[in-house]
């Protein structure tokens, strides 16, 4: 699949966001006044600044509105409830914490379980795909789940959780991958049944329908990147990860909390790159490649 | 709404003959010719006359080699275009209502003035059915010639889609697969239609016809010997012109 940096600009960071409201709507940390204010601040320009930068790959951003009206089926319209609910309703816990120095606790709960429903009906759009093997599986939503709550954690200066969740979905990442690299071939779809030429011998494509490239192979048989996945998913590994637990675990100074945060952001969207760029969409099939 | 209808009253669709089809593309151009300046926004190109050419296409034709375990291989012409499947996964997955699958026959439709362009669509279809225009910004499919087979203002020959009325060699069928008595249907039964990719579980409504079985070419027995050369040495007026260049 095309790797669209607003697409993994938007799922790297409204993730992130998300998880940091999540966490705030716990009350972990419990802020009030000023530092709720920059926390809050933080949380707000990764998640709604996620979801403005989703809205750059569209062809007609203007007609947006319209994305709420089919929740019964879309989950890409659930996701847009979603993520509107948790911004309203942490923007009242916000609100009451920075010019109140008041905490709402029930409305924080259920602000923190609309951010997680955010990042699940995102991670959805992706797993509910049959024609992409690499992502039709439970295993994507709890690797979206894992990043975002260990992210959040991160943010929200939650070292103990991060020092849990981080290694937890470094984890499910590895996990993720593994399962991911045979997820095509398991599927059952290959050359013969995409032809169905399959019973009358070997199928190899011969010639593509046109001699120029067409928006289904830009978009969906793309292909650079592979080449150097190894070496990012060890970058992943170690930037997302392994440095920020490391970071966590020498005396604590905001200059190695933020180094922390950049690193881990870092490693996500290198991640999310893979995402992208090694997911095989099965109508490869039709042009031969996969 | 993009809810599936429970089950469609007709389901129109087309029967591909893939023995049959010899790989002209002239139901990619009939195809593009008709839908670029009727229902929706026009199928644009981009560079068409320079050094990269693309554009939008309905209809495409892939060429496939098939290699048996004995014998020659054989070339399989392959036009593909939306199955209008009674599972649309695109359908469902769109988050605006723009897509939507009729009741009455089973046409896939794209209300192209409530797409926003997220693509989403042609993800979630296996078929590489949907291609986005790069000028307009909505998803472009198949309409199965919506405009035409409904349209009283055409003779009445012209009532199926262009493709299905422009091939010259006859590959393409249009009809209704729910009705089994129809002629289209009775072609699937006779001829083993088949789906692409089953397995997917979209339950297409589009039916392709597998190549018939070839002539064992390569296996045939040579019905006589060879024939032995006629003449080693060239004799009269050219033997002697051979034996004069020869010495000199």
């Amino acid at each position: 699949m095309h790797p669209a940096p607003s697409v993994i600009a938007f799922t790297t960071l409204s993730g992130i966001g998300f998880g940091l409201l999540a966490w705030l709507g716990l009350g972990l940390p419990p802020v009030t006044g000023g530092s709720a204010f920059a926390f809050f601040t933080i949380a707000y320009l990764l998640a709604a600044g996620g979801l403005v930068a989703s809205t750059f790959h569209l062809g007609h951003p203007e007609r947006a509105l319209l994305a709420f009206t089919q929740w019964r089926t879309s989950w890409l319209s659930r996701e847009a409830w979603a993520s509107v609910a948790a911004l309203l309703v942490m923007a009242v816990c916000g609100a009451g914490a920075v010019f109140f120095d008041t905490r709402i606790p029930a409305l924080g709960w259920i602000g923190s379980a609309l951010c997680i429903l955010t990042v699940w009906a995102t991670s959805m759009i992706y797993a509910q795909l049959a024609t992409v093997p690499r992502w039709n599986t439970p295993l994507t939503p709890v690797l979206f789940l894992s990043l975002a709550a260990a992210g959040g954690a991160l943010l929200a200066g939650q070292p103990d959780f991060a020092l849990v969740l981080l290694p937890l979905s470094g984890v499910v990442q590895v996990i993720w991958w593994v399962r991911g690299d045979r997820a095509l071939a398991d599927s059952g779809t290959d050359m013969a049944s995409a032809t169905g030429l399959g019973g009358t011998g070997r199928v190899r494509a011969f010639e593509p329908p046109h001699t120029g490239p067409n928006y289904l192979m830009r978009e969906m048989v793309f292909r650079i990147g592979r080449k150097h996945a190894l070496k990012l998913r060890t970058l992943a590994l170690l930037l997302g990860y392994v440095l920020p637990c490391l970071l966590l675990l020498i005396p604590f100074s905001h200059v190695f909390a933020a180094l922390a945060v950049g690193s881990h952001l870092g490693g996500v969207a290198a991640s999310r790159w893979l995402f992208f760029a090694e997911a095989e969409h099965v109508v490869g099939l039709y042009y031969g490649k996969n | 709404m993009t809810s599936l209808p429970a089950s469609a009253e007709r389901k129109l669709g087309l029967v591909i003959d893939l023995d049959t089809c010899v790989g002209c593309h002239a139901c990619v151009v009939a195809c593009k010719g008709w839908n670029t300046e009727a229902y929706g926004a026009p199928l644009s190109d981009q560079d068409p006359y320079g050094a990269d050419p693309s554009g939008t296409f309905l209809n495409r034709v892939h060429s496939y080699e098939v290699q048996p375990e004995d014998g020659a291989a054989q070339l399989v012409h392959f036009p593909k275009s939306c199955l209008h499947c009674e599972d649309a996964p695109c359908v469902t997955v769109c988050p605006t209502g723009a897509s939507y699958k009729r009741a009455e026959d089973g046409i896939v439709l794209v209300d192209e003035s409530a797409c926003i362009g997220c693509g989403l669509c042609a993800w979630a279809c296996p078929y590489g059915a949907r291609e986005m225009d790069a000028a307009e910004g909505v998803m472009k499919k198949c309409t199965l010639c919506v405009d035409r087979i409904y349209n009283d203002n055409l003779p009445e020959q012209d009532r199926v889609p262009a493709c299905v009325r422009t091939c010259p060699a006859g590959a393409r069928h249009f009809g209704d697969l729910g009705d089994p008595e129809s002629d289209v249907s009775r072609l699937v039964a006779a001829r083993g239609g088949m789906d692409l990719m089953p397995e997917q579980g979209t339950r297409p409504v589009n039916q392709y016809l597998p190549p018939r079985p070839r002539d064992q070419l390569d296996q045939m027995e040579e019905s006589a010997p060879r024939l032995d050369p006629v003449i080693e040495e060239p004799g009269g007026f050219l033997g002697w012109l051979d034996r004069a260049l020869e010495k000199l």
